[in-house]
Order: C-alpha cells, then sequence, then structure tokens
C-alpha cells in the first residue's frame, strides 16, 4: 500500500474520532429542536460541564489512589452522566419552560443567556485557564510499512469508536422500542395532539433534554481525555460544531446529527491534514453557511409527510 | 356525564365562546353543527382545556375540570378524534394506536382492546406496521378513531369525522359512530354533515358566532325549517 494511502487512513480515523463526538453532542441540538423547535444555544455549556465532571472525578479517584481504569472510567461516566443531567433538566426548566409558547425569539436569547451565564459560572468557580486530565489511557496500534508513514490507532480513540456505538445503540433502542421513545417521536411531530392523548408533554420535553445533556456528557468525557486539557471556553466552540453537524444532517433528525457529525469531523480531518489545521474551522463554518443558504432542511432532513 | 355552563373562550383578545350551556347524556349521541368559523372546534377543544374556559364551568361527571391541564382532563376517561385527524404521520399504525392506549396498564385489557379495534376496522390490522402518514385519507380516519378508543373513552368526541371523504366511507364511519353507541360510548359529535349527524343524533345543538342558538332533538331539528335552510340545503 502507498503512503498515501496510509495517511488519508490516518485523517479518515482522526475524522471518524472527533466526528463521532460531535454525533453525541449534536443529538442533542436535533432532539431539543425536533420537539420544541428551538435551538438549545446553552448545548455546549452542558458538554463542558460534562468535562469538568470528568475531570473531578477522575483526578479525585487518581488523587485517592485508585489504579482500576475500568472503575474509573465507569465512575466518570456515570457521575458527569448524572450531574449533566441535572443541568440539562434544570435549563429547560428555569430557562425555557416559562418562556414557551410566546414569540420564538425570546427562548433563544435566554439559552444565549444560559450559555454565557454558565460559560462565566464555570470560569469563576475553576479559573479560566487551561486544565490538564490526568493521562490514564496512552499507546496504541501502529500499522504500515517499516520506514514511511504509519497509521496510529490510540487506544484512547478505540475507546471512544466503542462508548459512541453503544450510546447511539442504546438510544436508538429506546427511541424506536420502548414506550417512552414513541412518545418522545409522537411529541416531535405534534405536541398538542400528544398532550390530547394525556401525555403530559412537559415530561416528555424533560426527558429530551436530560437525554441530549447525557449524551453530551458521554462525549465531554470522551473528548476531556483525548485532547487531555479541558477549559471553560470549550463548550463554545465545540457546541457551535455540534450545531453545524446537526444543521448538515438536518435538524431535527437524529441519524442526520450522527451522519452530519461524521461528515464534518471526516471534513475537518481532511482540511487539516491536506492544507492547514488552522483552515479547519473555516471550513467547518464554510460548510455551516453553505448548507443554510443551499440545503436548509440538510441531508436527512424531515420529508414534508403529506397530510391528507 | 358532560355538563357546559356559561362557558366563554377567548383567542388573546377575541371572544370565541359566548356563555354556552350544553349537556350530554350518559350513551347518548349529541350532535353541534354550525357554520364555519362559528366556534364547533374550539367549543370541543375548550373543553379538552386548550384553550381553557374564560368564564363559566365545565363538569365531567360532576366533576368540575375546567381548571386542569388538557393532559390531566384528557386521562379521564374522554378521547378526541381531532379536526384534520392529527395522526402522527411517521409513527406506524400500531404505534399509533398504542399512543393512544399510552395510560392503559393492564396488559391483558389492552391487547383485548387492541383486538377490539382491530375488528372494528380490520383495515387497520392489514395496515399495521405500514408508516401513518402513507394511509389514504379514510384509513387516517379510522386510525384517528382507533387511537380514541385505544383510550378506553366513555366520552368522545369527533370533529368533524366525514370531511373530504368519499360518500361511501362516510357511511362507514356513521355505521362505527351507530356500533359505539351500542357498546356504551357517549358521543359528542361535530360535523357538517348536518343531514348525517342529526338522523343519527339523539339531540343536537346549533353554534353560531360562538353562541348556542338553537337546541332540539336530532329529529325535530332535521324538520326544523330554520335549520334545514341554513345547514341542510333547504
Ligand atoms: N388558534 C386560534 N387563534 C385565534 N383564533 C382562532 C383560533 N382557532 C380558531 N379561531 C377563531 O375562532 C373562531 C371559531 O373557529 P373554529 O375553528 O372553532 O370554527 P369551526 O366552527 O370549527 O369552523 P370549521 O367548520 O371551519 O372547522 C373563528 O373565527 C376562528 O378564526
Ligand atoms: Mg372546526
Amino acid at each position: 500500500m502507498s503512503e498515501q494511502f496510509y495517511y488519508f487512513l490516518q485523517q479518515i480515523l482522526n475524522g471518524v474520532t472527533i466526528g463521532s463526538t460531535y454525533a453525541l453532542i449534536a443529538i442533542g441540538y436535533t432532539m431539543v429542536y425536533g420537539i420544541i423547535g428551538m435551538i438549545n444555544f446553552a448545548h455546549g455549556e452542558v458538554y463542558m460541564i460534562g468535562s469538568y465532571a470528568a475531570f473531578f472525578v477522575l483526578a479525585g479517584l487518581a488523587m485517592l489512589g485508585f489504579d482500576s481504569l475500568a472503575l474509573m472510567l465507569i465512575a466518570a461516566f456515570t457521575l458527569s452522566i448524572v450531574i449533566t443531567s441535572a443541568y440539562g433538566w434544570s435549563i429547560e426548566r428555569v430557562a425555557y419552560r416559562p418562556l414557551r409558547g410566546g414569540n420564538r425569539l425570546i427562548p433563544l436569547i435566554s439559552a444565549i443567556g444560559m450559555s454565557i451565564f454558565l460559560q462565566n459560572f464555570v470560569r469563576l468557580a475553576q479559573g479560566s485557564r487551561d486544565i490538564a486530565m490526568p493521562s490514564l489511557i496512552s499507546g496504541g496500534w501502529v500499522i504500515g510499512p517499516v520506514d514511511g508513514f504509519n497509521v496510529t490507532l490510540s487506544y484512547m480513540q478505540v475507546i471512544i469508536f466503542v462508548v459512541t456505538f453503544i450510546s447511539m445503540s442504546v438510544l436508538t433502542a429506546f427511541i424506536s422500542k420502548s414506550k417512552m421513545g414513541r412518545a418522545c417521536r409522537a411529541c416531535a411531530e405534534d405536541l398538542g395532539m400528544a398532550n390530547l392523548l394525556g401525555i403530559n408533554t412537559n415530561k416528555v420535553i424533560s426527558i429530551t433534554f436530560v437525554i441530549g445533556a447525557a449524551l453530551a456528557a458521554v462525549a465531554g468525557v470522551l473528548l476531556s481525555m483525548y485532547y487531555g486539557v479541558i477549559n471553560p471556553y470549550l463548550g463554545f466552540m465545540a457546541g457551535l460544531k455540534a450545531f453545524t453537524a446537526a444543521v448538515l444532517g438536518g435538524i431535527g433528525s437524529i441519524p442526520g446529527a450522527v451522519l452530519g457529525g461524521l461528515l464534518l469531523g471526516i471534513t475537518e480531518a481532511i482540511t487539516a491534514g491536506y492544507f492547514s489545521s488552522e483552515y479547519k474551522d473555516v471550513v467547518a463554518f464554510g460548510l455551516l453557511c453553505f448548507v443554510l443558504l443551499f440545503m436548509p432542511t440538510g441531508i436527512l432532513g424531515k420529508p414534508e409527510v403529506e397530510k391528507v | 356525564m358532560l355538563e357546559l355552563r356559561n362557558v366563554s373562550a377567548h383567542y388573546g383578545q377575541i371572544q370565541a365562546l359566548h356563555d354556552v350551556n350544553i349537556q350530554v347524556g350518559k350513551g347518548e349521541i349529541v350532535s353541534l353543527i354550525g357554520a364555519n368559523g362559528a366556534g364547533k372546534t374550539t367549543l370541543l377543544m375548550t373543553i379538552c382545556g386548550d384553550p381553557k374556559a374564560s368564564q363559566g364551568e365545565i363538569l365531567f361527571e360532576g366533576e368540575p375540570i375546567h381548571l386542569q391541564s388538557t393532559s390531566q382532563i384528557m386521562r379521564k376517561d374522554i378521547a378526541i378524534v381531532p379536526e384534520g385527524r392529527r395522526i402522527f404521520a411517521r409513527l406506524t399504525v400500531e404505534e399509533n394506536l398504542h399512543m393512544g392506549g399510552f395510560f392503559l396498564d393492564d396488559k391483558a385489557e389492552f391487547a383485548h382492546l387492541e383486538q377490539e379495534v382491530y375488528s372494528l376496522f380490520p383495515r387497520l390490522l392489514e395496515r399495521k406496521h405500514q408508516r401513518a402518514g402513507t394511509m389514504s385519507g379514510g384509513e387516517q380516519q379510522m386510525l384517528a378513531m382507533g387511537r380514541a378508543l385505544m383510550s378506553k373513552p366513555r366520552l368522545l368526541f369527533l370533529d368533524e369525522p366525514s370531511l373530504g371523504l368519499a360518500p361511501i366511507i362516510i357511511q362507514q364511519i356513521f355505521d362505527i359512530i351507530e356500533k359505539l353507541r351500542e357498546r356504551g360510548i357517549t358521543v359528542f359529535l361535530v360535523e357538517q354533515n348536518a343531514n348525517q349527524a342529526l338522523r343519527l343524533s339523539d339531540r343536537g345543538y346549533v353554534i353560531e358566532n360562538g353562541r348556542i342558538v338553537l337546541e332540539d332533538t336530532g329529529a325535530n331539528l332535521l324538520t326544523n325549517e330554520e335549520v334545514r335552510k341554513a345547514y341542510l340545503g333547504g
């Protein structure tokens, strides 16, 4: 195999890694949009809080002398999901629910306010400098020729693939098979009708926020370990990227969010690999503008179902 | 079974219902007829708590429900087949029916009810796994009715179930309403198709500009001069 092929393969691997975490975050945007038609601009901050929760659990356990990696990871995921879900739930209760039913712009402004508030809340509580994550997982597999370019698949990347895959599978099973998942889909189609069937739609909306936050927490744990540093501002960029992914795939569509995330991740990685990593954000947001201008429903955007 | 006392309703500043008094007795079929925009849908929806009554009282089996939320009201043996059907187009037929029976916890009862709905609407059984949005208008209307029945209602609201359907399907729908009466379900029916509706009804109300202007037995309304002129085409 040629060197170019290995180099390309490496970019794809890196792209899928980042892309799958974008997808996890994007699902939160898309589900909330699907059900209440609003962009939760504080979602990036929810992800950031998930990263901080992971840091505290991992650093705390490391300090206490724990050395079981599996236990530490399970604790990090569990606690981060619980804490972050509590944030997701509260944000909806405090900042969005009281404003529902009125002008659509108002919750949007509230969301931006919430985003700024959370960012500064973490900045004041934890400082604005980068915090280094304890490095627990290093190394990986190297594939390729003895001399020339080698493909590295790090253990961390493998963990990201596996955990993302598990999360998505659980979500898919929940949405397509469970009673509550069916209610979520029904509410996304016609909230008022669900209400007329006796469904407590407020509860379903809360569950949607909690699911989105939990998936963002998973992404937060994974990416903080992958990059090794966290700071209070990382939610902003990640949030924008995931939003781009959601729009690219077709906002409101869960498979769209996954596809959009992967496409965006790969596009970024290719840009960084063949041009310059400084251009990857330009390309990402250029893509966002392009999609918004020329295909606002995205790739898998809701096909209009005819109402007879 | 259902009683509205001096009920008014508003959309913002606009008053859509004025001082409405209505009674629906157990086991009755009661029709509400009126022109477009008279407030028929509004009346049904006000009973369901959306919009809320701005004045007056609504009693279901003697219990005031007008202060409760829509989801609370609809969990009380009341079900609606709303205007425009509003089936969940992306869900399958079966999933739509299950949404109707969301609060039925008894598995055996649920299965029995599902069986009953399928026997009432065999078409739905054939199309169990089809996406509801891809069904024909008549099939969708049947699905909307089946979904409402899945909650095991004792009081059923039907908002223009015959709208836009072929005569043969309309006949089927009215036959089924007749069957529902035999099963002890009380029906409150809104219809443009006043002729057919009144023939089936024990009693009827006529609404104009948000006000109830006439109330009588179905038979009497059918022969009423003014009603004939205004709603039965002469
Ligand atoms: N959501 C709403 N917001 C504001 N006004 C409304 C709303 N829904 C209905 N109205 C108004 O209330 C009045 C009654 O409407 P409603 O839909 O109840 O009439 P209807 O008798 O059901 O008519 P149709 O036979 O056309 O279904 C109309 O003037 C309508 O414009
Ligand atoms: Mg109407």
